[in-house]
């Protein structure tokens, strides 16, 4: 079984296309769309889901409040600042008046802390929060727990093209890194399952966490880039992680036309690292026209640059 | 007042949108929050004049202190720590790709064996280009805090200037920390399928932290797509950029939109009229 992993280091180069040319001209795989965070994929290969799991990724803080005595150690701690105090003026207020027409009120007036005590509500904010539990740590009253964070969702199902796992990221989540690893595990289990001869990722944008999660133990990095001059920057960065991990890479200069003199400084810059650029396809309407249409481009239309891209794709694999 | 341009996914001229969109107001200054592949220098060329190191801490062991009791491990919800102990002698092991900075076992070690230490994570790149001031930030290759870099990249910001803030593509942590206090949110998209699955997932970033937003198509062509959309949400369309081949070349070369064709500078400034007219 062979694990190939399409990956651009900038979106839109045409990634996503790519992979459904792959969908649709390789035989005998299973998919995955590690694009976590936009997953696109379904979009061309049109799935019907069979299973949906939720993926819990790391963890989030809540305070019960029946239990917090406002002390404010847990905001000190934080260092995400994913605790808001929230002022609650209307008691400060009662508490001013109180004191002024009872001056010997012991109440909460000796020291910093205490003055808080009763006058504000800790709350967490979920959008900021990392899962570090150290709040609860310091909280004296146990006042906070800490519960598994559902940070989305993942999916297996069925296409005309084999089986396709996908995920949705929930917003503000993290663990992408996480989940595309889960992804990858369960397609390599499918594949050796289903005795697949391949296994096609669509990888995420970048060259982050959940790139480097993509990447590790595949058997090919193909790297699709644009004439652009950072889409030349963004591919030198992916082929370096390439290198770092030890992964061969080749390349696939898309729209090459566009600007044919980048496209040349980009073959010598990436020839001269030692890295193949197997192919270039120049910039098509049909090819914009099967992304409208939602279809895999090698089905949408035969003609002279479907050939191409056969012959493309017999080179890498 | 500051302008975010961020957008489901990468690719769709946000880096063009946000760049042409500073060019063409005064007293302006832009971030680039794209920490992982920061790409507006590229359209600039702006003179750099500081250059800051983003760090995160890190725990230092002092092993004179530490008696390997292993608590620190515990505490370490990242599992970047390991202590090992022999028999008569034993180590803490620090992943440093895998801490988080929280310094929860720096505060929580029994011995007070720890203190807190700085790894450079990133780059802050602070410069000009005529009279626009530009900021970048920029992440080490194969770290993962971006929203570090982000945050750091903000806080550079000088107040009382118009700051538009090129966001980083997706709708996970680096995109919110971008985003995140923003007065108004333009999104950029096509229109394709791929485009307004992308949108959608944009405009929920937005609405969760209930910024504003508004619409600018790039390559526009049939755009019923996209517009049913923005009228069902009540999202303005500010601008449709048709596909051309002179932007597409002028892109490629990393000349900016509003140089290679001056008459969108007027667009633009019309944009930002309509924008503090919403906010
Ligand atoms: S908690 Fe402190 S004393 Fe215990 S192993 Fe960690 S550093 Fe050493
Ligand atoms: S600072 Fe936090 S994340 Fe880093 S090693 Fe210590 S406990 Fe773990």
């Amino acid at each position: 079984m062979k694990q190939i992993l399409i990956i651009s280091g900038k979106g839109g180069t045409g990634k996503t296309f790519f992979t459904g040319c792959l969908a649709t001209a390789l035989n005998n795989k299973v998919l995955v769309d590690c694009d976590v965070d936009a997953a696109n994929l379904h979009l061309l290969l049109h799935p019907e889901i069979k299973e949906t799991h939720d993926f819990t990724g790391g963890k989030i803080a809540s305070i019960d409040e029946a239990k917090c005595i406002q002390c404010g150690a847990c905001k000190e701690v934080c260092k995400f600042n994913a605790i808001n105090e929230i002022f609650q003026s209307f008691q400060i207020e009662t508490l001013k008046h109180s004191r002024s027409v009872i001056p010997s009120l012991p109440i909460l007036c000796h020291s910093e802390r205490q003055r808080r005590i009763s006058s504000s509500v800790f709350q967490v904010d979920e959008l900021s929060c990392e899962g570090c539990t150290i709040c609860s740590y310091v909280c004296p009253e146990e006042a906070i727990t800490l519960n598994d964070r559902i940070s989305g969702q993942y999916f297996i199902s069925e296409t005309r093209y084999g089986t396709l796992i996908h995920a949705r990221l929930g917003i503000a989540q993290e663990n992408s890194g996480k989940l595309v690893t889960k992804l990858r595990e369960l397609a390599k289990e499918t594949a050796q399952e289903k005795g697949c001869e391949y296994v096609v990722i669509d990888g995420p944008p970048g060259v982050g966490c959940p790139v480097m999660a993509s990447m590790t133990g595949v058997d090919l990095v193909v790297a699709v880039t644009e004439p652009t001059l950072s889409g030349m920057h963004d591919l030198m960065r992916v082929i370096e992680l390439s290198k770092h991990f030890n992964i061969p890479v080749k390349v696939v200069i898309n729209k090459h036309d566009l600007n044919t003199e980048m496209s040349s400084q980009i073959v010598k810059a990436v020839e001269s690292s030692g890295i193949e650029v197997c192919g270039k396809i120049p910039f098509s309407e049909d090819i914009l026209a099967s992304v409208k249409a939602g279809k895999p481009f090698l089905e949408f239309t035969k003609n002279s640059l479907t050939k191409e891209i056969e012959e493309l794709i017999g080179k890498i694999t | 007042m500051v302008i975010s341009v961020a957008s489901g996914k990468g690719g769709t001229g946000k880096t063009t949108v946000a760049v042409s969109l500073a060019l063409s107001i005064e007293n302006s200054q832009i971030i680039d929050c794209d920490v992982e592949e920061p790409n507006v220098h590229l359209f600039l060329n702006p003179e750099i004049k500081q250059e800051i190191e983003v760090t995160s801490v890190v725990p230092e062991v002092d092993k004179e202190k530490c008696n390997l009791c292993g608590y620190c491990s515990k505490v370490c919800a990242y599992n970047a720590l390991s202590v090992i102990k022999l028999d008569s002698s034993g180590d803490v092991i620090l992943f440093p790709h895998l801490c988080h900075g929280c310094e929860g076992c720096i505060l929580l070690c029994p011995e007070k064996a720890m203190k807190p230490a700085h790894r450079g994570i990133g780059m802050i790149k602070i410069g000009s280009f005529d009279s626009l001031e530009f900021i970048e930030g920029r992440l080490n290759i194969s770290e993962v805090l971006a929203p570090k870099v982000i945050e750091k990249a903000k806080a550079y910001a000088k107040k009382d200037k118009i700051t538009i803030v090129d966001a980083p593509p997706g709708t996970s942590c680096p995109a919110v920390a971008a985003i995140k206090d923003s007065d108004f949110c333009i999104l950029v998209t096509e229109p394709t399928p791929f485009g307004l699955h992308d949108l959608e997932l944009a405009y929920e970033v937005t609405q969760a932290l209930k910024i504003k937003s508004g619409v600018i198509i790039n390559k526009s062509g049939d755009d019923w797509l996209i517009e049913g959309f923005c009228r069902k949400n009540k999202i303005p369309v500010f601008l449709k950029i048709p596909f051309h081949r002179k932007i597409a070349e002028a892109y490629s070369k990393g000349i900016p939109l509003v140089k290679a064709m001056p008459e969108y500078k007027e667009i633009f400034q019309k944009i930002y009229k309509e924008i503090r007219e919403i906010i």
